[in-house]
């Protein structure tokens, strides 16, 4: 954009005039790479080590096995159990989150006047800053005890608790991604929508909702993706019993959960326990990427929808 | 009448979330305040709760932010520069932006798997002040690049274009000209991503600090641990007396997290005054 204004040839006289131009231009080039090279490092690092644990574990063993116990005598290195845990307490997090998520986006979209959505956005940014580790505390001592009053055979730790609270933790990101989608739409729709003679909540749910429904959808991706890789809430609040079980009321390890019991333990270098951290945290890693591409596949598709 | 009552169930939700914030916040407050006082954040881990102190865990989180200021700032801000003043155009920018969106969105836990690996073990930094500061570095740049490009862009084209005809080269323009007026969103973007890392516990766990250290780090080369993870050693335990300190310790760290906020909020305020002037 800068070139418009500046002709080729213009500008090459004063890069040459100007020796230090094309040096802070690389450098600032390289500064940009680095980001890559963290990706390449993530790559490789887990690579590694999980190419070594497969040289000692079946990869059908890892990822059909339902025992998961690495740390015991006898250790068995199914992968299933800690994948159960992340997801059932990844889809409490999701029944909270994108409902609660997308209905507030819609309020405040729709139906919020300019101060109440001044006041009310900030807040919903100091939920979304607060530490993990805070989220954990609350869910372990507030959330949990005050659902066992409701349910006394839920026990202390358990995937119901920090399910929710992981829902409260990300519903900010779901409302804040979706209202920008829906504020995306352009007014037009909504008043040919009036003009039909719609109510602002078929106008809402009807036409809004559909036409930022890729944008949405990004969102509800992101949300999914942050809910499988938090770690703090679960490794506090959920326990650390790798359990193959859909009962969201008894102790459950998930992945993330395993991964800090392990580095909390003094578990040498090269070990195989040791490796085990890095095959899990590949499946997250894979897990995660794939939903990341494929909410900013969407979030492309939405801005040029209505660009 | 449906309408209505969509309406109103609409704000419902929305006030829930906020009656959790708040239920939060006057939980841990309940819970906390009684055994916040200056011997608690001057004190030293102990076995016994009432004697325990957040100094060592408060210093090391002092630490290792530093660390990852001076790591990360320089760089996010830079190849934010690039990316929106040099390289908009090309394909290998293209890839880079998608790359950093990426990286914004990789699980915390993973960036400690990658400082496990690579600070740790392969440039052999140990359990570091220097490797933990450096992990949270690579976790805070794609924030920084993110919001720093944000910030560039509202600059308006005009400003980029008086500078050039006037002579100015590229680089000469956005040294006097764009980053000048950008600084207060950069600004903002930087302390709430650095805002963001001193509240990361999992990560830092996972590269090994200590759970329990009993002196202050004293340097670069020295072990450590943070707030968030003395916070959680402390909720870890069954005794209600460690969740009480736990409780306090959290009042300690949302009060660092709210002086940096402030602080943004201000220097944004002052900066911008300064440049409309």
């Amino acid at each position: 954009m800068i070139g418009e204004a500046q002709p080729a040839a213009a500008r090459r006289r004063r890069i040459g005039a100007m020796g230090a131009e094309p040096a802070i231009e690389w450098a600032l080039f390289l500064c940009a790479l680095l980001s890559v090279a963290t990706t390449i490092g993530i790559i490789v690092v887990l690579a590694s080590e999980t190419w070594a644990f497969f040289g000692r574990v079946a990869l059908t063993e890892f990822l059909t096995g339902t025992e998961w116990t690495p740390l015991f005598a006898a250790p068995r290195f199914g992968v299933l159990p800690v994948v159960a845990g992340t997801a059932l307490v990844s889809s409490i997090a999701m029944a909270v989150a994108l409902p609660a998520g997308l209905l507030s986006a819609i309020y405040l979209s729709e139906y919020a006047s300019a101060p109440l959505r001044r006041t009310v956005k900030p807040v919903l940014e100091v939920l979304a800053g607060i530490p993990t580790v805070v989220y954990g505390y609350f869910a372990l001592l507030f959330v949990t005890p005050l659902l066992q009053r409701v349910i006394p055979e839920l026990s202390g730790f358990n995937a119901l608790g920090p399910g929710i609270v992981m829902g409260i933790m990300i519903l900010p990101l779901v409302s804040s991604l979706a209202e920008d989608a829906m504020r995306g739409v352009p007014v037009g729709l909504r008043e040919g929508s009036y003009a039909l003679g719609a109510t602002k909540m078929q106008t809402s749910l009807r036409v809004v909702v559909p036409a930022a429904f890729s944008g949405i959808t990004a969102a509800f991706i992101l949300a999914v993706s942050r809910a499988l890789g938090e770690t703090m809430i679960v490794a506090i609040a959920a326990g650390q019993q790798p359990r193959l079980t859909l009962d969201p009321t008894v102790p459950i390890e998930t992945m993330t959960a395993y991964i800090v019991q392990v580095s909390l333990g003094d578990t040498p270098q090269g070990t195989l326990e040791y490796r085990t951290i890095f095959a899990v945290g590949t499946l997250l890693f894979a897990g995660t990427f794939i939903l990341n591409l494929a909410s900013a596949w969407l979030r492309e598709r939405y801005r040029e929808e209505y660009a | 009448m449906k309408d209505f009552a969509f309406r109103v169930l609409s704000l419902l939700v929305l006030y829930l979330a906020l009656a959790a914030l708040a239920a939060l916040l006057i939980d841990v407050a309940v819970d906390g305040s009684s055994r916040l006082s200056w011997d608690f954040i001057r004190g030293f881990p102990s076995r016994r709760a009432s004697a325990a102190g957040i100094w060592p865990a408060l210093a090391g989180s002092i630490l290792v932010i530093g660390v990852t200021a001076a790591l990360a700032v320089p760089v996010g801000v830079a190849a934010a520069i690039y990316l929106e003043e040099y390289g908009s155009r090309s394909r290998l920018a293209r890839i880079i932006e998608l790359n950093i969106t990426n990286l914004a969105a990789v699980p915390s836990i993973i960036y400690g798997l990658l400082g496990l690996g690579l600070f740790v073990r392969m440039m052999a930094l140990g359990r570091s002040v220097l490797a933990g500061g450096a992990t949270l570095a690579l976790l805070a740049l794609p924030v920084i690049i993110l919001s720093t490009r944000e910030a560039l862009r509202a600059v308006p084209k005009s400003l980029r274009e008086g500078s050039y005809a006037l002579g100015a080269t590229r680089w000469q323009t956005i040294w006097h000209q764009v980053l000048p007026v950008a600084m207060p969103g950069i600004l903002t973007g930087i302390i709430l991503a650095l805002s963001r890392a001193i509240g990361e516990t999992a990560p830092l766990i996972t590269i090994g600090a200590v759970t329990f250290v009993s002196f202050a780090p004293d340097g670069l080369w020295s072990p450590f641990t943070v707030l968030p993870i003395q916070i959680f050693n402390w909720v870890s335990r069954p005794q209600p007396e460690f969740q009480v300190n736990a409780a306090a310790g959290i009042i300690v760290l949302l009060a660092v997290l709210l002086t940096m906020n402030g602080v943004a909020v201000v220097l944004r305020d002052r900066l911008q005054k300064r440049t409309q002037a």
